[in-house]
Formats: C-alpha cells, sequence, structure tokens
C-alpha cells in the first residue's frame, strides 16, 4: 500500500464541449483557450496546487491529443512530482471487455484501482468546465468539520438565471435538505458548482453501488449524490462567493473573457498569492506599433500590434496590422488580423487568418434585428477572404472566399 | 562534427565591470534584456538551438541572481540525466577575478576533463545574437581548424583585452592585435571560441603554468603562426554590451523591427525562466507607441519608444517615453520618465519628473524608491 495521501483529485476533462461548435471540433472542452494565455484546464490545475493537491488524475476520453500533450509531464503546474503529481487516465482495455466512460460517476468508478494506489482520505471530483480561482483546501476543512460524506461547492446565483443550474435547499448549518435539478419554477437560487470534495471510503461505496445498477446513468449528480442523500449520508454544501463562470457556450466563453476587463468583476489573474500556471508560448514581449491604439485591452506576448484595439482579449503571437480594427472581440493564438480588417463581437479561434477588408461579427447597436445578433465565430486555420463579410451569430468552419457573405 | 559531442561553456561575469551600475548586485549573464530576457538567455539558447546537450556556466562573483534565473537548466530543456547545464562556482572560498579567463578556465579543467564531449564551445554573456551555431562547427570542421573564433565587423567594442584580428582569403587568421586604438570599422573577436578539448586543455594548462592570465594575449596572439586560428564571420544581428550607453542604444534597437526578426525567431527561439505572469492589461486612458511590452505589466498612462519588462506597472496619467522599466518596476500617477533605465523592483511615486539623455540615461538602482 502507497503512503497515505490526505486528498487527491480527479479532474473530469472528458467532455465535448459540443455547445462550443468549431472550437471543439479538434480539441476537448478544457483545452479551449481562454482568458490570453491559459486554457480552460489552467485553472482547476492551479487550484489544486494552489490549495496543497499534489496528485491530479485528469480524466480524458474526447479529443485528448492536444489536451494530454498540454499537460504533459505537469511542469507548469508543479505537477511533476516523484510522488503524485498529474495522471492522465484514459478509458483502457480490461479483462471484462472495454467501455468508454458512460458518465461521470462511471469515469472515476473505473479509476477505483488508481485512487486506491494514492490510498487517500478525501477525494476531490472537479470539472474541467469553469473558470474560478477557489481553495480546495479550506472546502477541505468545511468537508472534515462536518464530518460529512459529501460536500457540495455552491454559489448563490440570480434567480433568474437559477433554472438552468442543479439547485440545493440547506437548513441553517449547511446541511443538504433538498435537491432540485434545473426547475423550470427555481425555489433555491444555491446552485451546484460541479466541485464536489468525498469522503474516499464512502464514495467509493457508492460508486460500485451504482455501477451494479442497470438503471443508472452513472452520472454524479442525477445517480451517486441523490442515492447517497437517500441513504441518509451526511451532504453539506460550501459556500463560495467569488467568480465563477461555466463557458460552455459560445456566448459564455466570449462574456467570461472580456469579464477579465470590466473592474466590476472578481477575477484578478495578477493575484501573485493565487497564480494561474499554463504552458504558455515562449514568445517574445509583444510590440505596439506608433499606428497602434490599444485600450481597455489585454493583449499576450508575442503579438504585434499595428491597428486599433478596444475592448478585446488577445492570446499570444496575434498579429493586427495597421488600419484593422479589433473591437469586444477575442482573437485565439497566431491568428493574423490583415490590413483594413475589422473584428467586432466576435471570436477568432487559433491561427484563422482575416483578410484584408473582411468584417467578421456585428455591433449588436448597429445591428437592425437584435433577435438575430449574436457572437461570431471563425474556427481555428479558417481564411477569411478579402473583402468578405461574417455576419453575427455565424460560425465558420470552412474558408470564406474574397467578397463572400456568409 | 555533431553538437552532441560540443561542451558548452558560458561566461556568466564576463566583463562584469563595463556595466557597473546594472551588476552591482548581479552577474553580467543576469543582466535583464529585451523586456522579457537577461543576457545568458542567448548564449544558452544559441547552444540549445544548435543542438548542444551539456553546457558549463562559469559564475565567479555575484552569481545568486544567476542561480535563481537559471534553476535547474529546465527553461533550455538543459535538465537532464545525461548531460545538461552545471553551475560553476569557484571552489574557494575566495572571490575568483572574473577577468582572468584563464584562471577562470584551469579551475573548472575538471569538469570539462570529465566530459564526453570532444569539443568545447566557448561564450560570453554579453554577447546579444542569435546565432546558428550548426554553420561554426561546419566551418570548423571544412577548414580542419585546431581554433576557430567568431568575429563581427564594426566599431569596436571598448572592453578590456579586446582583440583585433586580420584574416586572409581563406578565413585563416593572420595577426590578433589587442586593445587597438581605432575609430574606425574592424573585424573583432567576439568571444564565440571552438576548439578541440584536448587542445584547450594543454593549452591553459600550459598558460597557467606561467601565471598567464589573458586569453587572447597569452593564448590567441601567442599561437597565431603556430596553431591553425580561423575566424567565422558572424553575419546574424549582434550587440556587445560594453556600456550603459550600448545596452541603452541595443535595448532599443528591438523597436526595429529587423532586430526584432533577426533576434526573436520562430524556429531557434530564445528560450527563458518562465514567471506565470497574466498577459498585459492596457487600461481605458492608456496609450502605447512603438513600445516592447512583455507579460505581467498593467499599463494605465502613456508609454512610447520604451522597453517594458514582465510586470512593471504604470499609473494613469503617468507619461514614459525613451525608458527601460525592469521588472515589478511601478511608476507612479502623474510622473513623467524620460531616457530613464529603472532597474528591477523599482518606484517612482506619482508626481516626480525624471530625466537623462540618450546618450546618458538616468539610472535607478535596484529597489531604490524615489
Amino acid at each position: 500500500m502507497a503512503k497515505k495521501t490526505e486528498c487527491i483529485a480527479m479532474l473530469l476533462a472528458g467532455g465535448q464541449g459540443s455547445r462550443l461548435g468549431v472550437l471543439t471540433k479538434n480539441i476537448a472542452k478544457p483545452a479551449v483557450p481562454y482568458g490570453g494565455k491559459y486554457r480552460i484546464i489552467d485553472f482547476p490545475l492551479s487550484n489544486c496546487v494552489n490549495s496543497g493537491i499534489y496528485t491530479v488524475g485528469v480524466l480524458t476520453q474526447y479529443q485528448p491529443l492536444e489536451l494530454n500533450g498540454y499537460i504533459g509531464n505537469g511542469g507548469p503546474w508543479d505537477l511533476d512530482r516523484a510522488d503524485g503529481g498529474v495522471h492522465i487516465l484514459s478509458p483502457y482495455q480490461q479483462i471484462e471487455g472495454t467501455e468508454w466512460y458512460k458518465g461521470t460517476a462511471n469515469a472515476i468508478y473505473q479509476n477505483i484501482q488508481f485512487i486506491d494506489r494514492y490510498n487517500p482520505e478525501y477525494v476531490a471530483i472537479l470539472s474541467g468546465d469553469h473558470i474560478y480561482k477557489m481553495d480546495y483546501a479550506k472546502m477541505l476543512q468545511f468537508h472534515k468539520e462536518k464530518d460529512a460524506a459529501c460536500t457540495i461547492a455552491m454559489l448563490e446565483v440570480p434567480w433568474e438565471e437559477a433554472s438552468r443550474f442543479g439547485l440545493m435547499f440547506t437548513d441553517g448549518d449547511g446541511r443538504i435538505t433538498a435537491f432540485e435539478e434545473k426547475p423550470k419554477n427555481p425555489k433555491s437560487n444555491k446552485a451546484s458548482m460541479g466541485v464536489y470534495m468525498f469522503t474516499w471510503d464512502k464514495l467509493r461505496k457508492y460508486l460500485i453501488e451504482d455501477e451494479n445498477d442497470p438503471a443508472s446513468s452513472n452520472d454524479f449528480g442525477k445517480n451517486v449524490i441523490p442515492a447517497m442523500h437517500e441513504a441518509g449520508e451526511r451532504l453539506f454544501a460550501y459556500g463560495f462567493d467569488g467568480y465563477w463562470k461555466d463557458v460552455g457556450t459560445i456566448d459564455s466563453l466570449w462574456e467570461a473573457n472580456l469579464d477579465l476587463l470590466n473592474p466590476k468583476v472578481n477575477i484578478d489573474l495578477s493575484d501573485t498569492t493565487w497564480k494561474i500556471y499554463g504552458r504558455g508560448a515562449n514568445s517574445a514581449p509583444q510590440y505596439i506599433a506608433d499606428s497602434a491604439v490599444v485600450e481597455n485591452s489585454i493583449v499576450t506576448a508575442g503579438s504585434d500590434i499595428e491597428g486599433k484595439i478596444d475592448y478585446s482579449v488577445l492570446f499570444s503571437d496575434v498579429t493586427v496590422e495597421e488600419g484593422a480594427f479589433v473591437d469586444y472581440s477575442i482573437v485565439m493564438p497566431g491568428a493574423v488580423i490583415k490590413k483594413g480588417a475589422v473584428v467586432q463581437y466576435a471570436m477568432v479561434a487559433e491561427n484563422a487568418v482575416i483578410e484584408e477588408g473582411a468584417v467578421v461579427g456585428e455591433n449588436p447597436e448597429k445591428c437592425a434585428d437584435l433577435e438575430k445578433w449574436g457572437v461570431s465565430v471563425v474556427g481555428p486555420n479558417v481564411t477569411v477572404g478579402k473583402n468578405a463579410v461574417v455576419k453575427a451569430q455565424s460560425m465558420i468552419s470552412e474558408d470564406v472566399k474574397e467578397g463572400e457573405t456568409v | 562534427m555533431m553538437p552532441k559531442n560540443v561542451l558548452g561553456i558560458v561566461y556568466s561575469n564576463s566583463y562584469d565591470a563595463c556595466l557597473e551600475a546594472l551588476t552591482a548586485r548581479r552577474t553580467m549573464g543576469s543582466v535583464p534584456f529585451g523586456g522579457r530576457y537577461r543576457l545568458i538567455d542567448f548564449p544558452l539558447s544559441n547552444m540549445v538551438n544548435c543542438g548542444i546537450t551539456k553546457v558549463g556556466v562559469i559564475a565567479n562573483s555575484n552569481f545568486r541572481s544567476l542561480m535563481d534565473h537559471i534553476g535547474s537548466g529546465r527553461p533550455w530543456d538543459l535538465s537532464r540525466k545525461v548531460d545538461g547545464l552545471t553551475m560553476l562556482p569557484p571552489f574557494t572560498p575566495t572571490t575568483a577575478d572574473s577577468s582572468n579567463r584563464i584562471d577562470s578556465l584551469y579551475r573548472i579543467m575538471d569538469f570539462i576533463s570529465h566530459s564526453k564531449q570532444e569539443y568545447v564551445l566557448l561564450m560570453d554573456a554579453n554577447f546579444v545574437c542569435n546565432m546558428d551555431l550548426s554553420k561554426l562547427f561546419d566551418f570548423h570542421s571544412k577548414k580542419n581548424a585546431d581554433i576557430t573564433m567568431g568575429y563581427c565587423y564594426g566599431q569596436l567594442p571598448k572592453l578590456q583585452n579586446q582583440a583585433v584580428i586580420e584574416v586572409d582569403g581563406d578565413s585563416k587568421i593572420t595577426s590578433v592585435g589587442i586593445d587597438v586604438k581605432t575609430a574606425s570599422d574592424v573585424s573583432y573577436i567576439a568571444n564565440v571560441v571552438l576548439i578541440r578539448k584536448a587542445l584547450l586543455e594543454r593549452l591553459i594548462g600550459d598558460a597557467q603554468s606561467y601565471a598567464y592570465t589573458s586569453f587572447e594575449k597569452d593564448i590567441i596572439q601567442k599561437n597565431v603562426n603556430t596553431l591553425n586560428i580561423y575566424g567565422y564571420k558572424i553575419e546574424e544581428w549582434n550587440c556587445t554590451i560594453d556600456s550603459m550607453n550600448t545596452y541603452f542604444a541595443a535595448n532599443m534597437e528591438l523597436l526595429e523591427k529587423s532586430a526584432r526578426k533577426a533576434l526573436f525567431k520562430s524556429d531557434s527561439p530564445v528560450y527563458t525562466k518562465v514567471r506565470d505572469d497574466m498577459p498585459v492589461v492596457y487600461g481605458v486612458s492608456s496609450s502605447c507607441k512603438n513600445s516592447l511590452i512583455a507579460d505581467g505589466c498593467l499599463i494605465e498612462g502613456t508609454v512610447k519608444n520604451s522597453i517594458i519588462f514582465r510586470g512593471a506597472r504604470v499609473a494613469k496619467g503617468a507619461v514614459v517615453e525613451n525608458s527601460i522599466l525592469m521588472q515589478d518596476a511601478f511608476v507612479g500617477e502623474d510622473a513623467k520618465l524620460n531616457c530613464v533605465v529603472m532597474d528591477k523592483n523599482t518606484v517612482i511615486t506619482p508626481k516626480k519628473v525624471l530625466s537623462g539623455d540618450k546618450n546618458y540615461p538616468l539610472f535607478v538602482g535596484k529597489e531604490i524608491v524615489i
């Protein structure tokens, strides 16, 4: 038996993120770029390290190539460890046959052996889809104080959004009394953040029971946690009041990026006591030319800016030529915006090229029909031809010819 | 010649004295350069980019900041089980004389001798260049040279023992002048030296027994007629730091596209220690023109013709022109800076006005608060 580890983390990173469309065509959702130099998975991974959790299993399934390469040996997160560290856990062949991860709970079930190797007292189950900074050590402390079997991180969301979440009801002590899954008329605004802390021997038992139930869809939220609740286990809600955002849709990903420019939003990435680590590109400093106008924006290393940028997030090695204008947009690594092109209210994916005079996206204030307005997306490696127009809400995965409107 | 068969040696204290202000508390190798680099990143990156797998860094004095920067050598991919990077601090408690190159090499002779590499490449930390060293290796083999010295053509750097050379049509060095007084462009050696290990061992052993101190005078100049010493012309953009003025000018030259293109190439990147800073944030009222800005900066004021290192901050209303702000420097509200070099962790409090001249930049030493 291995040396005892108090707490390890299992990070669910197998999601396809189908609502992100072209952005997740070739990569898993946790590998989607965010915030200029990060990828979504940097947040839970950095949270782990900053919380003192040095053993992390990353469960991958959908398009893992990019993610595997990105995580590598875990060095950028200080997770290249002699004991523990980061492990990529993909589905594998077993004597009784091979199975994909059928659900979140099944993914953990299939890796019981991995967890047992570290012999932990507690296991944190995290998801690779959220942007937030959270101290799991404090949550663990709460979990221990309450002598809980499971602690669920909980965020009070605005009432009008509550129906999108799994909701909880708690008593005065924080103990969960009931659940409600995405109700039409919510009676609670205490939403689950998809961050769980379990006492491992309890979770282990319920995972095995869940696996033996053929009717179960092997999901934490739908099956395992309700089962624990019914059996009378002590479930607690751990209140969190920082910034947290599910970046599962184009709109939310776009907003979450622009949130970094909003002084009212509490996600300070410059905080040296809670750094977000990532495998950054080794690029030279950015160059801002004489002709450039850069205001209220985030720009990352290796970029070469000659045009105008306002309220936008530019990733590494982006080129914005003279006379080009980037407004309310997200431009991912290596993209090129040529002379006189306009990118507004849009997301331009990695290595895309916007040729001279092309216009991507529409300003909602100038949009005749607001119903038809939405963020435009240009997929990775796509070229938008000269003077072409990419309309609001369009999602482009193929090259756009010169002068074409899509 | 296989690059694997070449042992790289970098002098981190090379000519510390010529940059007194910046090297008061660090080595030449750890002098910040170009927004996010330290000078030693250039020779180290040149070496690993051409395939060298083993590098020794000679550090004779003031090397704590260098050790912090280099760590295990991982940013250069030199943290390895086989070969990799080795710091070579002095063996004895007394500080070694870093201007004495022969002694510096003599003291690390066991390291050199125990290396399995057959050749040794010596480089200086004050030479900024992104060069393809494999061409120099090919040159060395083709000429069947005993020693190959990289040289540049231009204004002579004002450095102690600076050698000026003449080469014949075959690139063989025919004469070596030391500390020549000249105002015209000349061929001067850039202290990129390739030599067979066995020969280096012999030359250094002999020189040490005669108590010689100058590699250029006592080894190169004395042997110019007896050994096959060849000059390899370095055509790439380069700069030899020999004073605060050249340091300032070389940084400023990076605002030219041609210099940036020549120094920062995607197929031979310059590696440096990772800091995990966030990207640069430009505030609502900010203005930035013709400047090089590294990650982690917060620009709320005006920045013009400047080099801003990682984590520096320019507050609202502040104006920074023709200046170099090193790591985590802070310029307070409405302060005005022109031709200023701010070292690491310095603070200019609000409304202060500081001005130097392009030929005499005003220097604010490490951790000073004005």
